[in-house]
């Protein structure tokens, strides 16, 4: 089968730092597919080029059949993605961030409503739907982001990250969501992560990403034999290595905790 | 929206009572009336660039990622923002007239008053435009610090806002002539005090020009954003 996502030799500098370093890989059509790695290993750089908020330094990604850096619109048309940090307008309501979605991804109005409801209904926020996003906790927006990222019936669903500082009942909901999704509706889901046990129970395959570079990749069986580990953790540690990174924060985390501050809750 | 009305009401109130003896005394004429278009063109352009840098943290944290990752073309996004950010900044100067006519101000001509309107949402155009311009280059809120101090302060005083321009020094009047907002403030000017110096028409060739680079520069490197 055409693989859904096909990246060969990607890569992306940022002056003089390399953020992904010729990476190469591909997704099936119907896959979950996860890269985890440490803060800083190039998982959100890679998310970005494939979703055409960035271009690539070199190398080409075809998704769909398509290219992103060429062929834009007809790319976004065909996924849906959960950024890291939100992306609600919080002064609308949960319906209305999904009309407008609705209505920028051109989902003709009859199918939109149908369809929103039975996305609101299947993240388990229909009686919030008149309600003001800014209400919402940090569970609720991410669960309305992955109903909106889904409106318009996208091949594949991209997720950054998407159980970050959650309460334990809502990444449990979650991770039903994605595999309800996957096996229901056959769409791809494409995430990043830095847990664990998160990989391990969602993925089919995952890939170990560290320092730009993609360093195993497999099943989560396969990556334990391969290390002789019995646990994703100790196989991870094994192949990425025990030390601390001090990364650099970049300005996007000034930014984040300038926001947490001065928004009260911030992006939790 | 209430909140920004703070320091346009302050001027008013402080500059316009404060200083108005001394303006009379010097033979030009009621200060408050001189002020108030000033202080319309001051809640204009103080929204207007603000609502275009809130740009740097909405492609991060807000809404505008959602956009820019659907199948929009960036021109259209950036229409959008321009409209919707000139449309609220155009309504605080409206605001801020009316807050004039309680203060006693008088327009000469009320008839007038819908074209005035219509020059305060040209301004309004020109600077939201410009905002997303810087929006778009800067990087982090650090540079939003220095964009409000070196930029739309020096904009803000050196536009004949505060104090006539026909006594200034040549330096001065060479700066003043290169501000866009200086044709913002003297149309109003002309149109409520028929006190304009510059003349309509000048006035609004500038403007219009001023704002379709701004709109133009202003797409371009919106297109060029990564997040």
């Amino acid at each position: 089968m055409e693989p859904i996502i096909q990246v060969s030799h990607l890569t992306k500098k940022f002056g003089g730092f390399t953020a992904v370093d010729d990476i190469s890989f591909s997704v099936q059509p119907g896959e979950i597919f996860a890269f985890l790695g440490p803060n800083g290993a190039g998982k959100s750089t890679t998310i970005k080029m494939l979703t055409t908020l960035l271009t690539p330094t070199s190398g080409t990604i075809t998704l769909n059949g398509h290219n992103p850096a060429t062929d834009a619109s007809a790319v976004r048309k065909s996924f849906g993605i959960v950024f890291q940090d939100p992306s609600l307008d919080d002064e609308l309501t949960a319906w209305e961030n999904m009309e407008f979605h609705g209505v920028i991804y051109g989902v003709p109005k009859p199918l939109r409503r149908e369809r929103i409801n039975q996305l609101l209904k299947f993240v388990e926020l229909e009686d919030r739907r008149n309600s003001l996003v800014k209400e919402f906790s940090g569970g609720m927006r991410r669960r309305l982001e992955i109903a909106r990222g889904l409106l318009h019936h996208p091949k594949v669903i991209f997720l950054d990250e998407p159980t970050l500082g959650l309460d334990p009942q809502t990444r449990n909901h979650m991770w039903g969501y994605l595999q309800e999704l996957n096996k229901s509706e056959g769409i791809t889901v494409f995430l990043t992560t830095h847990y664990m046990e998160e990989a391990d129970r969602v993925a089919q395959r995952i890939a170990i990403i560290d320092h730009g570079k993609i360093i195993a990749l497999g099943t989560s069986a396969e990556l334990k034999e391969k290390t002789g580990k019995s646990s994703l953790e100790d196989a991870f540690l094994e192949f990425t290595g025990k030390v601390i990174r001090d990364e650099e924060a970049g300005t996007v985390d000034a930014m984040r905790r300038r926001g947490q501050m001065w928004r009260g809750g911030g992006r939790r | 929206m209430i909140g920004s009305l703070g320091q346009p009401i302050l001027f008013l109130l402080a500059l316009g009572y404060g200083l108005g003896s001394v303006f009379q005394a010097a033979g030009q004429g009621n200060y408050f009336d001189f002020l108030a278009p000033g202080v319309i063109g001051m809640s204009i352009i103080f929204t207007a660039v603000f609502s275009g840098i809130d740009l740097i943290w909405d492609r991060q944290f807000g809404f505008l990622k959602e956009t820019m990752a659907a199948p929009v073309s960036r021109i259209n996004i950036m229409i959008g923002r321009t409209l919707g950010g000139a449309t609220v900044a155009t309504l605080q100067g409206i605001i801020v007239f009316i807050i004039t006519l309680f203060f006693g101000f008088r327009p000469y001509n009320w008839a007038l008053v819908p074209v005035a309107i219509l020059f305060m949402l040209l301004v309004a155009f020109l600077f939201t435009a410009l905002g997303n311009m810087i929006g778009s280059l800067l990087q982090d809120m650090q540079g939003f610090q220095l964009i409000m101090n070196f930029l739309v302060m020096p904009l803000f005083f050196l536009s004949g806002a505060l104090f006539p321009i026909a006594g200034l020094p040549s330096v001065l009047t060479v700066v003043v002539k290169f501000d866009p907002l200086s044709y913002g403030i003297d149309s109003f000017r002309a149109l409520l005090l028929n006190l304009g110096n510059f003349g309509l028409g000048l006035d609004f060739a500038v403007l219009a020009g001023v704002t379709i680079v701004f709109l133009g520069l202003g797409s371009y490197f919106f297109s060029k954003i990564q997040i």
